[in-house]
């Protein structure tokens, strides 16, 4: 039997909702930019297999999709690990909790 | 396209992912991470896309991953605070989940095999970046050096 488009989109599907999990879930700054990126991640393997499963895949616009997510994702994190490091100067904290001096 | 190496690279991959989701202590939650990575990318080899597979072992595993393991050596003062898992928010991504697998279950057109292609080589990639996605490829390259840019100046110490 081989696998049809339907198994690849619940895996897919699985380990964003797994990401969601470590986003809603932790307090700390670090487990939640691991959880965005892993959704991100599960948001590729969606354009790969609908990529590869289409029915003419020669102009490759899943894979340059993909590409430029994964590009796009490496600016994301750098840019929330360095937000992670000035918080954490500031506050000597990273725990999101803590961060509640705006709050009313 | 194999049926069996589809499950057990989902099985390691989800496996993973949950640890990275559920581990108390950081730098394990970042080696699964780093390792449900290596479960996307064998997908993307599994859909003989090697090129973006490779990429994303690079992009993810050699820098995302080492750059995450830095910021926690660098803010270790504060480890072990975190109180675990909140179960409203496990019971929300489940229902997340539950509503998703509904949807695609529910949807005739997905239910279709993979057709057969020639493969993809770089050369095509490349062909097709350097065409059709040249500007799209300016637009990235210019958001990453604002991004690197603005990411520095966030981390810069302030001269007092």
């Amino acid at each position: 039997m081989t696998p049809t488009l339907q198994t690849f989109l619940i895996i897919s599907a699985a380990l964003f909702c797994i990401g969601l999990l470590a986003v809603l879930s932790r307090r700390h700054a670090i487990f939640i930019l691991i959880g965005i990126e892993m959704m991100l991640a599960a948001a590729n393997l969606n354009f790969i297999a609908f990529w590869r499963f289409s029915p003419q895949p020669m102009p490759p616009t899943g894979v340059m999709i993909a590409i430029f997510s994964i590009a796009i994702a490496a600016a994301e994190a750098a840019v929330g690990l360095a937000l992670v490091i000035a918080v954490y100067r500031h506050y000597r904290t990273t725990n999101v909790d803590h961060l509640d001096q705006l709050k009313g | 396209m194999s049926s069996a190496a589809a499950v057990i690279i989902a099985i390691l991959m989800l496996a993973a992912a949950l640890a990275a989701a559920t581990l108390q202590k950081l730098m394990h939650a970042t080696l699964s991470f780093a390792a449900a990575l290596v479960g996307v990318a064998a997908f993307f080899f599994l859909f003989s896309a090697e090129f973006v597979g490779l990429v994303l072992v690079f992009v993810y595993i050699g820098a995302v991953a080492v750059l995450i393991v830095f910021t926690i050596l660098l803010t270790r003062r504060d480890v072990g605070n975190d109180r675990g898992v909140n179960w409203g928010g496990a019971f929300l991504a489940v229902a997340v989940f539950g509503g998703l697998t509904l949807a695609i279950l529910k949807t005739q057109s997905v239910t279709i095999v993979a057709p057969h292609i020639r493969t993809l080589t770089v050369k095509r990639i490349g062909e097709a970046l350097m065409t059709s996605y040249v500007w799209p490829l300016l637009c990235v390259g210019l958001l990453l050096t604002a991004a690197l840019i603005g990411a520095l100046v966030l981390v810069m110490e302030e001269k007092r």
